[in-house]
């Protein structure tokens, strides 16, 4: 039987559990009004069907999270001498095992001992589907049974259900800090392997950048330096040119929107620039990559200008493009909500419509809006797609826009991107990244949120 | 004397006034000049953005087709005359289908030439023959009149694309290949039908046979195992944060949490998909159970948000109506705030959705660029997504690719916008202002 459908089978089994569960308890009422039980039938349905179906799936689901990792324990114990093997061996071992077993191409000759382990492999894990089938299907009728039993007609079937869906709700709530926690326990966790390899300093402050790691002590080229400066200096570079372009071009729609648009105006134009913000980014990168960069080229060779197929300038000003709604409506917002007596007083003073807007609105509205900026700088920082297709690979230290860099980002996704060694330097590299990404973000994120709170309660 | 130097004094001042106010007006209008400019130059970037993609995507809906007859020789196809299936499938149709063009040019003999003649054909282009025998073994030892796709390059030269006048050593397409094209064309044998194969087949390394229905696919299941699970622990996280919580620091800690979470990179959810499904839960990779899983925990802020959001909505009385007749909490929540809140709930979950959907990066990190023909069956076979197949054609180098691209780049806008519509109009439809 496949997991699936043992799954099913639970699923009819819980449905089932809830049918007979409704019906015993009209039995129970035994033909006078409904109202002599303490909890309405489906209450009672409910409650039989829960201790049906669920302890049996979580069963189900742990079993499966940890059944590749016990049979392996004993499929390598049973092998001898695999205990003293290195841990990248053992892996190595236990990657063939697998690969045996599902019939994928094996890295060495199948030898007698790993066919035997491959076997021992097998049988163990249809013991275990076996049993797993078994044990789910015992828990399930046996959860059936036991709340079948406890049905009387005093019996609080209401309270224990919400009761449970109460705790269900509680675990839900919380797998929003159990993601954070995942991610910060991971990044943290590479990263610290990958400074066993590699310097912290050499890392934050060194100026080489080239990750290829040398396979053979006598190989060229391929020292694997990490000094990561090249890429903060190139992330900040594309950030800015992003910035450059979206701030003048998102606040002066965002004044215009809120001061001057008419509502028809204002129904037609917000749309439109949101909708800048729902165009997936990989259609901005191919944009930028097949379309803005070659007309940047040709123009820079017209003026006679060396700009780089892969030059900063096009993928900046294309994620610019991207991060324009970030900034417009967010300002949008915080303009709206500059309290309509200031530009009274204002307009009384004899300002003009411009002058209220630049001496009194701004300066009233600028937390938000600095907020506002903020959260689109952490966006353009930690954005990906159009940096990995239209800026470059190779870490180059310059202030020119017009030549290749590369981005954090960028860097990610090549070293993770096709086959990789999980404990070389290089793969760690990335996870390390990672961590400074998500520290830059999370920092400029929550300045954000809290002057952007702070300005709410002047005005709230 | 006196009165005179009043009034020029005042005239002075009053002409100083008016050049003031003269330009105090036209800083006006230059401001707000520069407002409906910006406004202008944000729609006219969004406008050559699509008016590009559909200009070099439209193209690709296309394909160019060559008629040629094909006599579906017993001696090559079944020698053995077993009509097994399997020797049907197998057997070498590339053959029978050069013959036939071959026969179109009998003045064609040398070898070098006759290759090059063969190559105007897909290499793919064989593949509906097998297929056709399977179907009617009978029309083996007959000759029928068949379309078939012809080879990238002379696509693009048909379409158009491929100019002429160019000296011929910068030119896919060489003189004597046109020559046969065009001798075909006056024949009536070369044609353009719309392309069905691009909707049904899956990635391929030909362009003219690369299809977006393995992709389509791989993001359907994708986007189902999303959906199931962000949108129970979505809906139930903002219930309870919203209805039950009680104020205290630990349920402002999950706030702050959620908040920021939505704005974590999503390549970070990618490294975070890498380090515990894959590595440390040993899930496949480039499975759509696993990017499904990434894409949930991404798009589970957005739909806590929007949930909590829309239960805010639902006026008090509702509630205090409901406890005073005596339901419980639970069940002031489930049979009244939830569904009157449920249009603002799945406005939320279409347009994280709709997010999830246009996502790439953090599936790049789990393995879906792969590159896979076949089209999934199951949230575990090796799949990709729409997005990522777009990234993967617009890397490939052939030229033919770019239109291939571009047009996927319309098949996923086309499911973003009508996600987004029925999103709108369910705002529409069901908003009820209290």
């Amino acid at each position: 039987m496949d997991t699936s459908v043992l799954v099913v089978t639970i699923l009819i089994l819980t449905l089932f559990g809830y049918w007979m569960g409704r019906s015993r308890a009209r039995l129970l009422a035994g033909g006078q009004h409904l109202s002599v039980l303490h909890s309405l039938p489906s209450y009672h349905g409910s409650y039989v069907a829960l201790w049906c179906g669920l302890p049996a799936l979580l069963l189900v689901a742990a079993w499966l999270v940890f059944e590749p990792a016990i049979i392996e324990y004993i499929v390598i114990e049973a092998i001898p001498g695999a205990r003293a093997l290195e841990p990248a061996q053992l892996s190595l071992l236990v990657a063939d095992i697998r690969n045996l077993t599902s019939g994928n191409i094996v890295s060495r000759e199948i030898d007698p001992a790993l066919a035997a382990a491959g076997e021992h492999y097998l049988s163990l894990q249809y013991t275990s589907h076996a049993a797993l089938i078994v044990v789910a299907l015992s828990v399930a009728v046996y959860g059936f049974y036991l709340a079948r039993k406890s049905q009387t007609r005093d019996f609080r079937a209401r309270n224990r259900v919400e009761t449970i869906v109460r705790i269900v709700m509680v675990v839900a709530s919380t797998i929003a800090i159990l993601t954070t926690v995942g991610i910060i326990l991971s990044l943290i966790f590479e990263t610290l392997r990958f400074f066993e390899k590699v310097s912290v300093n050499e890392f934050l402050f060194g100026l080489n950048w080239s990750p290829q790691t040398a396979l053979r002590a006598e190989q060229v080229g391929s020292s694997g330096a990490f000094g990561a400066v090249p890429i903060f200096a190139g992330t900040f570079m594309i950030t800015a040119l992003a910035m450059l372009v979206a701030v003048p071009v998102g606040l002066l729609s965002a004044i215009y929107m809120s001061e001057y648009a008419g509502p028809r105006m204002r129904a037609v134009a917000k749309p439109i620039l949101e909708v800048l913000a729902g165009i997936p980014t990989v259609v901005y990168g191919f944009f930028a990559a097949l379309t803005v960069a070659p007309f940047f080229r040709q123009t820079g060779e017209a003026a006679g200008l060396m700009v780089s197929s892969e030059s900063a300038l096009a993928a900046g000003m294309v994620m610019g493009v991207m991060i324009i709604p970030f900034v417009s409506s967010l300002s949008d917002d915080v303009m709206n909500a500059v309290p309509q007596s200031l530009r009274d007083g204002a307009y009384a003073l004899g300002a003009t419509q411009s002058e209220t807007i630049k001496q009194v609105i701004i300066p009233a509205a600028l937390p938000g809006i600095v907020g506002a900026v903020l959260l689109a700088t952490s966006r353009a920082i930690g954005e990906t797609m159009i940096v990995v297709m239209a800026a470059g690979l190779a870490a180059n230290l310059t202030a020119n826009p017009l030549e290749a860099v590369t981005t954090v980002t960028v860097q990610i996704v090549t070293l993770l991107v096709g086959d990789q060694e999980f404990d070389s330097a290089k793969t760690l590299a990335a996870f390390a990244l990672g961590l400074v990404l998500f520290i830059i973000t999370l920092g400029l994120n929550m300045i954000a949120l809290r002057v952007v709170r702070r300005y709410r309660e002047k005005y709230d | 004397m006196t009165d005179m130097a009043i009034s020029t004094a005042a005239d002075k001042q009053q002409t100083e006034f008016s050049a003031r106010l003269q330009k105090r007006y036209a800083a006006e209008r230059r401001f707000r000049a520069y407002g409906l400019g910006a406004i202008a130059i944000a729609v006219s970037i969004l406008g050559i953005l699509l008016g590009t993609i559909s200009f070099q995507g439209a193209p690709a809906f296309f394909q160019t087709y060559m008629k040629i007859d094909v006599y579906f020789d017993e001696a090559v196809i079944d020698p053995a005359g077993t009509r097994e299936e399997r020797t049907l499938r197998t057997a070498n149709y590339q053959a029978l289908a050069k013959r036939g063009l071959y026969e179109i040019f009998p003045e064609v003999t040398e070898r070098r030439e006759k290759r090059t003649l063969s190559r105007l054909l897909s290499s793919g282009a064989y593949r509906p023959l097998g297929e056709m025998v399977v179907n009617d073994p009978s029309i083996i030892g007959t000759t029928q009149t068949i379309w078939l796709v012809t080879s990238d390059d002379i696509d693009t030269f048909y379409k158009g694309q491929i100019d002429r006048e160019t000296v011929e050593a910068d030119r896919r397409v060489k003189d004597n290949e046109i020559a046969w094209v065009d001798a075909l064309e006056a024949d009536g044998r070369v044609d353009l039908q719309f392309n069905t194969a691009f909707f049904a087949t899956g990635d391929s390394r030909e362009p003219e046979l690369a299809g977006i229905w393995g992709a389509v696919v791989g993001s359907f299941l994708t986007l189902i195992v999303t959906l199931s699970v962000s949108f129970p622990l979505g809906v139930s996280a903002a219930v309870y944060l919203e209805e039950f919580a009680p104020k205290n620091r630990w349920t402002d800690l999950i706030e702050v949490n959620i908040n920021n979470l939505a704005a974590v990179p999503s390549i970070v959810f990618g490294l975070l998909g890498l380090a515990v499904f894959l590595s440390f839960f040993g899930m496949p990779r480039s499975a759509p159970l696993v990017g499904g899983l990434v894409l949930a925990l991404m798009t589970l802020p957005t739909i806590i948000i929007a949930t909590r959001a829309a239960l805010k909505a639902v006026p008090p009385s509702i509630r205090e109506a409901a406890l005073g007749v005596g339901a419980s909490d639970l069940q002031v929540v489930t049979h009244h705030v939830l569904p009157l809140a449920m249009p603002g709930i799945l406005t939320g979950t279409i347009i994280g959705m709709a997010q999830a959907l246009g996502e790439t990066a953090p599936l790049l990190m789990i393995g879906m660029v792969a590159f896979i023909v076949d089209v999934p069956s199951s949230v575990t076979d090796p799949s990709t997504v729409l997005p990522v197949q777009i990234y993967i054609w617009a890397d490939s180098p052939e030229r033919a690719f770019v239109a291939k691209t571009s047009a996927a780049i319309m098949v996923l806008l086309g499911f973003l916008i009508t996600m987004n519509a029925i999103a709108v109009m369910l705002r529409k439809r069901f908003e009820r202002r209290w």
